[in-house]
């Protein structure tokens, strides 16, 4: 199924899941990796190129997913008491929050001199008309917050999956691997 | 009777203003007639300019006295600007000038060494990154006098070398980027 019904997710979700998932755990990695290259090394351009253009591609990624999930059911809580399911329910939540601002503060530091992003040398993605002082310094301060929580948030989202399905064993992992 | 007191007064007024020995003057940061620039080679093919937008200062400085000439200059180091925000970030970070820790770029003059009516030697401390030295440049006198708005102006510029690793800043550039030039244009209204 490719939508997802009441009791599992389908494979747009599933797939936006992974990718996403794939694509934020690389880009901490580079991001990581890319701040420590000195200035003669022949990745230090082209890291931030592909850390930039990556990035906006996920930002894509994130609106379409939100509009899906609105515009979509959403599979039954599993099985647990009623905090658990809140407290899940409330980290998806974040989850979503923190990667939007991760990414907006990304680019907020990027376009705060009013130059554009070009993805893969492909398409300009504009600069907002308006800026704020200093404001490549303050995004990259959040970004790089934001960065640290999401991973914290990640491992989290990811060790109440395995004890969903391992503990619970209520297939809490398998069905974000596996549309019914 | 009332235009000789007039006249009187004037003429007094100009006597005064002649011979007064107080010249100071507040840097024009108002109207952005004072610059305050920096460039530095890139890989050594090329000259990468940039500027410190917000800073302010005084100067005191008369042509019958030269030799008592003084100035102090205070930059905020956030205020860098290379038409760059992705190096702006980089420069105002910790590899280089670390704003968040030294906010303030200051530079103090102790002695003007006058070599002819618009020429000398300033010589100060400059204090950048945490670290003070003291350093001579060449300034010059532009001009100075009235301007058209009932005040009274004076400017100077002066360009020094630096070399950064004297100021803690070891970041890598390359061998023919180790030194940033300073080119100050400084224009003070009376006060």
């Amino acid at each position: 199924m490719l939508k997802n019904s009441s009791t599992s997710y389908g494979w747009i979700s599933i797939v936006i899941h992974w990718v996403m998932a794939l694509a934020i755990f690389f880009l901490f990695g580079l991001g990581l990796y890319m701040v420590e290259l000195s200035y003669y090394d022949a990745w230090y351009k082209g890291s931030l190129e592909l850390h930039k253009s990556l990035g906006l591609l996920l930002l894509l990624f994130l609106i379409i997913r939100i509009g899906w999930r609105f515009s979509n059911i959403t599979p039954a809580e599993l099985p647990g008491p009623r905090w658990e399911q809140l407290s899940a329910q409330l980290m998806h939540l974040g989850l979503y929050a923190i990667m939007l601002m991760l990414l907006l503060s990304g680019y907020l530091i990027s376009t705060a001199d009013g130059r554009a992003i070009a993805v893969f040398e492909l398409v300009n993605v504009p600069a907002l008309p308006w800026s704020f002082d200093n404001q490549e310094d303050i995004s990259g301060e959040i970004h790089e917050i934001l960065a640290w929580l999401l991973m914290a948030m990640a491992a989290v989202h990811a060790l109440a999956a395995t004890k969903h399905q391992f503990i619970n064993k209520d297939k809490g992992l398998k069905r974000m691997l596996k549309s019914d | 009777m009332k235009n000789l007191l007039l006249a009187g007064a004037l003429t007094a007024a100009t006597l005064v203003s002649t011979t007064s020995n107080a010249a100071d003057y507040k840097i024009d940061v108002e109207g952005a007639h004072a610059f305050i620039n920096f460039k530095i080679k890139h890989l050594g093919y090329s000259w990468l300019n940039g500027r410190f937008n917000t800073f302010d200062g005084t100067f005191s400085y008369d042509a019958n006295k030269p030799d008592a000439s003084q100035v102090e200059v205070l930059i905020q180091t956030n205020s860098l600007d290379s038409n760059h925000a992705e190096r702006d970030k980089h420069l105002k970070g910790k590899d280089f000038l670390n704003v968040s820790k030294f906010p303030t770029a200051k530079f103090t003059s102790t002695r003007y060494d006058v070599k002819d009516a618009n020429n000398g030697v300033l010589t100060g401390t400059l204090e950048l990154h945490g670290v003070t030295k003291t350093i001579s440049f060449p300034i010059e006198k532009i001009g100075e006098g009235d301007d058209p708005w009932g005040g009274y102006r004076a400017g100077f510029s002066g360009t020094t070398a630096l070399t950064l690793a004297d100021y803690g800043i070891t970041y890598n550039l390359g061998p023919q980027s180790t030194q940033v030039e300073l080119e100050l244009y400084i224009e003070g209204i009376r006060q």
